[in-house]
């Protein structure tokens, strides 16, 4: 019983949330919304034994990407944003849609079960170590790409945000 | 128990709003909030499976998500800035200089 | 059920103490800054000044909220809560002592003993640049915006030097969890503290510390003769001292992990084991040799230039950190 009240109090707070977090008109707010939304997602991988997973969430998504977004919202023309409309044409078109391939997902997820065989219970799973082991033998290949990536959007982030120096 | 279909709706719901916030919102910066909202989505469903079947590997890929998730807020927002500076506008419907 | 009341017990101990705490740090502070320059600092609440920490805190109680008319009021009101929430919720994982064993019952020596919890401290003072970057926007003055703007770059940058220097800590130790590495500060005693092998590690998250927690010499987000008080120049009352109590908290948890990370925990000073047995007296009173030292250096050195303090974040603290790491992971493949 407990288990089920945890996961219905997430997944309301989850939803709620993020209809929130697209329906704001100021995109302060939609940001805070989203911080309180991290943290319950963060909150939801604690109680699937994901502890490595739940605090990268918070440091990563709410501690730096955010915090981006954040920076940018605050350089934005928010009274002109604030006042004008904040929906496109289209939307009514988009609320159909989405309602359709909801409840196709929906529909689909009726046929599907989980392979039978006996998972063998890991003591460690999700454990900050055994997380690393992983990343470094099975998959160092990866790992490495990743940093590479980081690398290339640094450069294309200052290249694409930097001001042109006055000749 | 609870069934893992349960956690795979949860997800699914939540990628369906992130669309409709992605179709449906004339500003840039709550697009690309819409797409970190769709990146948590396939988080949670992966963090699900990977409970559900005692496997590692979907922790993994949970963190080359966000890693990339990261890469990709640092680049679009970079592109918002330098839009804004050209164009002072951040709404999707007034950018259309490609027009044909 | 007892498990329950003896946590809500502890929490209630622990927040209660960190409170009395923060306000006796800034008593401390006035009375150290007072006499280095000659001066006897609050003398006249109490018996030589002692009581006027509860002086402070009643006034600033009772005095009127001001609330600016063009704010956004609800991001306004939230702000200083962020910031609050992010500094007392640090405290959760500060281990205070060992744990030890009454009976069948353990007694843990911090409120959650939780493996990632060097990594939990890092998330939730990553929190605080958001309490700071929302209350400089939401009072709508030019004035806290450009302290907010000014503190959320530097705590952003700050906060990558911070945690790139505990990494040599954590690959010494083999854990996150802060009683494992003051444990394994105590078995590795020929070169005992990793203040001593970490010295790099060790000198720059001090210094990362002192611009997290916005101290002089690093303190431009509230630089009184530039920019008023910063990013909480709009607030008056229970909300300015809410700001003010999660700067002393961010300074009590920053010496707390210098600390355990670096000074040995509650282990006693090597050679001076004979006074007190290992124990919080041991915490404490390293906490407030690091007080101290935040004191000293707020009354000698002058504040930073903007550029400086960003030259130094970057070009200076980060390599320095990077190279600490390699070096950290050559010393653990030789021996």
């Amino acid at each position: 019983m407990l288990p089920k009240l945890f996961f219905f109090y997430f997944a309301a707070m989850i939803t709620g949330l993020s209809v929130l977090v697209v329906t704001r008109k100021n995109p302060v707010h939609s940001v805070l919304w989203m911080l309180l939304l991290f943290f319950n997602i963060a909150g939801l991988y604690l109680f699937l034994n994901a502890e490595m997973i739940a605090i990268i969430q918070v440091i990563v998504y709410a501690g730096a990407i955010l915090v981006l977004f954040l920076f940018v919202v605050l350089l934005l023309d928010l009274k002109k944003e604030i006042a004008g409309e904040q929906y496109t044409d289209i939307w009514s078109i988009a609320v159909s849609l989405v309602a359709g391939l909801f409840l196709l997902v929906i529909i689909t997820f009726q046929a599907f079960e989980i392979a039978d065989s006996e998972p063998v219970m890991l003591s460690d799973l999700g454990q900050p170590d055994a997380i690393g082991r992983m990343l470094y033998t099975e998959y160092l290949f990866p790992f490495e790409i990743t940093s590479v990536i980081l690398l290339v959007a640094i450069i294309g982030a200052i290249v694409l945000a930097k001001r042109k120096l006055k000749e | 128990m609870i069934p893992v279909t349960w956690y795979m709706m949860l997800s699914a719901a939540i990628f369906c709003i992130g669309i409709f916030g992605f179709i449906a919102r004339r500003n840039v910066i709550i697009m690309f909030i819409s797409i970190e909202l769709m990146l948590n989505a396939v988080n949670i469903n992966l963090v699900a499976m990977s409970h559900y079947l005692q496997d590692m590997r979907g922790q993994i890929l949970v963190f080359f998500i966000i890693a990339v998730a990261a890469a990709e807020a640092a680049i679009g927002l970079a592109i918002i800035i330098s839009l804004f500076r050209n164009r002072a506008t951040v709404h999707v419907d007034e950018i259309k200089e490609m027009e044909g | 059920m007892l498990n329950l009341i003896i946590i809500l017990v502890k929490i209630a101990v622990v927040i209660s103490i960190a409170l009395l705490h923060v306000a006796y740090a800034s008593y401390f502070e006035r009375k150290v800054i007072g006499h280095m320059q000659v001066r006897m600092g609050p003398m006249e609440v109490g018996w030589h000044g002692l009581l006027q920490p509860i002086a402070d805190g009643i006034k600033l109680l009772f005095k009127e909220d001001i609330i600016p008319a063009n704010a956004d009021r609800h991001v306004f009101m939230i702000a200083p809560m962020i910031c609050f929430f992010g500094a007392m919720s640090s405290i959760v994982v500060v281990p205070f002592f060992g744990s030890f064993k009454i009976g069948a019952y353990t007694v843990g020596g911090s409120l959650a003993d939780l493996n990632i919890g060097l990594l939990f401290i890092l998330a939730m003072s990553s929190l605080g640049a958001y309490g700071v970057i929302l209350s400089g926007w939401a009072s709508n003055s030019k004035y806290a915006f450009l302290g907010s703007l000014r503190s959320s770059a530097q705590v952003i940058s700050y906060e990558v030097a911070m945690g790139l220097s505990l990494i040599g800590v954590i690959m010494l130790s083999g854990s996150l969890n802060l009683s494992d590495i003051v444990e394994a500060q105590a078995s590795a005693w020929p070169l005992g503290w990793y203040a001593v092998p970490q010295f790099p590690g060790f000198a720059i998250f001090c210094i990362a510390a002192l611009a997290e927690t916005n101290r002089t010499p690093f303190d431009l987000p509230e630089a009184e003769s530039e920019l008023v008080a910063g990013y909480f120049a709009e607030y008056s009352g229970f909300r300015f001292a809410l700001f003010f109590m999660a700067e002393y908290m961010g300074m009590f948890i920053m010496a707390a992990v210098a600390v355990a990370c670096f000074l040995g925990g509650w282990n006693p000073v090597p050679g001076l084991g004979w006074i007190f047995p290992p124990g919080v007296w041991w915490f404490l009173v390293k906490v407030y040799v690091l007080f101290f030292i935040y004191f000293w250096v707020r009354s000698t050195l002058p504040r930073y230039r903007y550029d400086q303090l960003m030259a130094l974040g970057w070009k200076f603290m980060i390599p320095i950190s990077l190279a600490n790491i390699i070096l950290t992971g050559l010393w653990k493949v030789v021996f």
